[in-house]
C-alpha cells in the first residue's frame, strides 16, 4: 500500500458520489473538448503563410468583379492567383446532402492549393480538359458511393440554368486523398467556365481570390496595395492572409471563440462549486480518520498532500474520460460528416488546456477540504479532551 | 527501572466561551519503563488530557516532559509528530480503523512513515496480526469484523512499528467483558513478553486490575501514596 492506494480507496468510499462527481467533469470536459476543437477545426485550415485571400469588404457572401483578379495577380508581389465561386452544391437533399462545391479555375487553382490535392497527372490532366469535369475529396465520394467516370446530378440552392433547372451534370474525373487540416477537406471542385456559362445571374462575378505572395514577409504589403487598388470601386476588397480568413469565416458563424468562453466559463463554474462543496463535505466525514492520520504520526503537510490528491484524482479521471470521449465523440462527427464541413477531429490545443485546466480544478475544488484537514488539530478531530 | 515518562510541573488549561477550565496545576509524575499502570478516575479529571500530552498530541501551556530522558514538550510540530510516529502507539476506544482499508492495511499505514521496502512492510504487519491472534482476518475489512477483532487490529497497528509506549483511551469501552478479558490478556502479552509499557485510561476496576498498578487522577492531581508507590 501507498498514498496513492489510500488516496484512491478515499475517493471510491462512497462509489455513487464519486461516480456521479465524474459524470458531472466528465461533461463538463466532453463541452469544453468538443467546443474548442470545433473552433480549431474552422478557424486552423492547412494555411500556408504566404497564401492570401482578397474578397468584398462587406462580407464573402458579396462577389467581386472577374476583372479584379486579372488585376490582382499582375500585381508586384503576387507570385499565383486564382479565383473561386460558392455553388451552394448539394446532393440529392439540400440538407443531409450538404456539399461545398466550389466553381475554381483548374489550372490556377492548382497553383495555388497544388499541395492540398493529391491526384495523379493523368487525373489532372483530365480536370483540366474536361469542362464538366469533377474532382471529389475522398470523404466524400465513398460517403455518396460515386465511382470515377460516373455522372453526378448536383444541385445548387443559388443558381440556376436557363431552363430554370439548379441541377448541373458533372462528371467525377477523380478524387483525392485529404490529410488531416487540409484546406480541401471535403471540398467538391468544379469549373468555373462550365458554371459561368450556364448560370442566369451573378455571370463574370467572382467569390473571392486565394493567391500566393512571393514571401510572407511582403504580405502586409500586398495586402494594402491590393485594398488601395480597389479602393473606392463599387466592390471594396479586403485582402486578409489565410489563418485570418479563415477565422473571419468562422466568425460569419457567430463568435465562436466567445460561445467557447461563456459556455465552458459556465460549466466549470458549475462544477467547481458542486466538486468543491462535495469534496469539503466528504473531508469533514473523515475528520476522525484525520485525527487518526495525524495521531500516528502523518504530518499536516501530507495529510494536505493526500487530500489534494484525492481531488486532483478525481479531476484528472472526471476530464481525461471527458477528453476521451470528445474524442470518439468527433472521430463520429467526423465520419458521419464524411470529410463535409470543417475538418472535425480532436485538437492538440485541448490537450494543452484541457490538463492545465484539470489540474487546476483539482487544486482549487481541493485546497479549501486539505487546507482544513492541514489545520486540523488530534483533540479536536478525535473529541479528545 | 530508568524513568520512560517524566512530567515536571506541567500545567494545562482549556477555554470553554469565557471560561478557563484549569486542568492540571503543577503536575509532577513519572513512569518507569516496563510499567502497566492503569489510571482511573471520573469524568472530567484530566485522564485522557494526560493521554494526549504524554502521547505529543497536545501541548502543555508550562513543565516540561520527558521521554527517555529527552524533552519533547519544546519539539517543533513536525518533530513531534516523528518522535509520535517512532515511540508511540495509540490504542482508541472505539478502535478508529479506517473502514475503506483492510485489516493488514489499516496495520500497515504506520509503517508508510518508515523508509521500509513492501516486502518488509507486509512481514511487519504478518508478524504484529499473528501477536494479536489475526492472521487470518488480514484481508477482512473493519465492517467484517467484531468489535474484539476491530480492537486487535488497532492493537496491531499501535504496536507494528515497535513503539516503546502504548497510549491506551478506553481500550475496552466498546467491549463485552469476555472481549474485553482478552483484549486486556493481549496488553498483558505486550508489556510482559515485548517490554512495552503501557498506560491505559479506564473507568473499569476490572480492567484496571490487568495493570500492574492504578492511578487515580482527581482534579488534575495523582494520590501521592499511589505515586509514591
Amino acid at each position: 500500500m501507498n498514498d496513492l492506494v489510500l488516496m484512491r480507496k478515499n475517493l471510491f468510499r462512497k462509489p455513487v458520489r464519486t461516480v456521479l462527481l465524474v459524470v458531472s467533469i466528465f461533461m463538463a470536459f466532453l463541452i469544453f473538448s468538443v467546443m474548442l476543437s470545433f473552433n480549431h477545426a474552422i478557424t486552423n485550415f492547412n494555411a500556408l503563410p504566404n497564401r492570401m485571400v482578397t474578397l468584398n469588404k462587406i462580407n464573402f457572401t458579396e462577389s467581386l468583379p472577374i476583372a479584379y483578379y486579372d488585376r490582382l495577380r499582375q500585381m508586384e508581389g503576387v507570385k499565383a492567383a486564382t479565383h473561386m465561386n460558392w455553388f451552394g452544391g448539394y446532393y440529392q437533399d439540400p440538407v443531409k446532402g450538404f456539399l461545398p462545391v466550389f466553381a475554381v479555375d483548374p489550372e490556377t487553382y492548382f497553383a495555388v492549393y497544388g499541395e492540398d490535392l493529391p491526384v495523379t497527372p493523368e487525373v489532372r490532366d483530365k480536370f483540366f480538359s474536361e469542362r464538366t469535369a469533377m474532382l471529389a475529396a475522398k470523404p466524400v465520394a465513398d460517403k455518396w458511393k460515386w465511382r470515377v467516370g460516373q455522372r453526378i446530378p448536383m444541385n445548387s440552392n443559388i443558381f440556376s440554368q436557363a431552363n430554370g433547372s439548379h441541377t448541373w451534370e458533372f462528371t467525377l474525373v477523380g478524387v483525392f486523398d485529404t490529410p488531416q487540416g487540409s484546406s480541401q477537406t471535403g471540398s467538391v471542385l468544379i469549373h468555373f467556365d462550365y458554371f459561368n456559362e450556364t448560370i442566369t445571374f451573378g455571370r463574370d462575378r467572382i467569390g473571392w481570390i486565394p493567391f500566393l505572395t512571393t514571401s510572407a514577409t511582403v504580405n502586409d504589403k500586398v495586402a494594402q496595395a491590393i485594398d488601395q487598388r480597389f479602393m473606392n470601386s463599387q466592390d471594396e476588397t479586403s485582402t486578409q492572409d489565410e489563418a485570418a480568413f479563415n477565422k473571419s469565416f468562422a466568425a460569419q458563424l457567430g463568435n465562436i471563440a466567445l460561445v467557447v468562453t461563456l459556455v465552458v466559463g459556465a460549466a466549470f463554474g458549475a462544477i467547481l462549486l458542486i466538486v468543491g462543496t462535495t469534496m469539503a463535505l466528504a473531508v469533514r466525514e473523515r475528520t476522525r480518520e484525520v485525527g487518526v492520520l495525524k495521531t500516528l504520526g502523518f504530518s499536516s503537510g501530507r495529510v494536505l498532500a493526500m487530500v489534494l490528491g484525492e481531488s486532483l484524482l478525481l479531476s484528472i479521471f472526471g476530464s481525461g474520460l471527458g477528453m476521451l470521449g470528445a474524442a470518439g465523440l468527433l472521430e463520429l462527427v467526423k465520419n458521419a460528416m464524411a470529410g463535409g464541413g470543417p475538418p472535425m477531429s480532436f485538437a492538440p490545443i485541448v490537450l494543452w488546456w484541457g490538463i492545465p485546466i484539470a489540474i487546476a480544478l483539482g487544486l482549487v475544488t481541493g485546497l479549501a477540504p486539505a487546507l482544513g484537514a492541514y489545520r486540523l488539530k488530534i483533540v479536536d478531530a478525535l473529541g479528545r479532551r | 527501572m530508568a524513568d520512560l515518562i517524566r512530567l515536571t510541573d506541567v500545567e494545562k488549561s482549556y477555554t470553554r466561551g469565557k471560561e478557563k477550565i484549569v486542568i492540571f496545576d503543577r503536575l509532577t509524575m513519572h513512569i518507569e519503563a516496563g510499567d502497566f499502570v492503569a489510571i482511573m478516575g471520573p469524568s472530567g479529571s484530566g485522564k485522557t488530557t494526560l493521554l494526549n500530552l504524554v502521547g505529543g498530541t497536545d501541548r502543555a501551556d508550562k513543565g516540561a516532559i520527558e521521554f527517555d530522558s529527552a524533552r519533547i514538550d519544546n519539539l517543533s510540530e513536525s518533530k513531534l509528530t516523528q518522535w509520535r510516529a517512532a515511540n508511540v502507539g495509540f490504542i482508541f476506544q472505539f478502535y478508529n480503523l479506517m473502514p475503506v482499508l483492510t485489516a493488514a492495511q489499516n496495520v500497515e499505514l504506520p509503517l508508510l512513515l518508515t523508509k521500509l521496502s513492501g516486502a518488509k512492510r507486509r512481514e511487519n504487519v504478518a508478524t504484529a496480526l499473528k501477536i494479536v491472534g489475526l492472521a487470518d482476518r488480514a484481508k477482512h475489512r473493519p465492517r467484517e469484523m467484531s468489535g474484539g477483532q476491530q480492537q486487535r487490529v488497532a492493537i496491531a497497528r499501535a504496536i507494528v512499528a515497535d513503539p516503546k509506549l502504548l497510549l491506551c483511551d478506553e481500550p475496552t469501552g466498546d467491549l463485552d467483558r469476555t472481549t474485553a478479558d482478552e483484549i486486556l490478556g493481549t496488553l498483558q502479552v505486550l508489556n510482559r513478553d515485548l517490554g512495552k509499557t503501557i498506560i491505559m485510561v479506564t473507568h473499569d476496576a476490572e480492567a484496571a486490575k490487568f495493570a500492574k498498578r492504578v492511578l487515580h487522577l482527581d482534579k488534575g492531581q495523582f494520590d501521592e501514596r499511589e505515586l509514591a508507590a
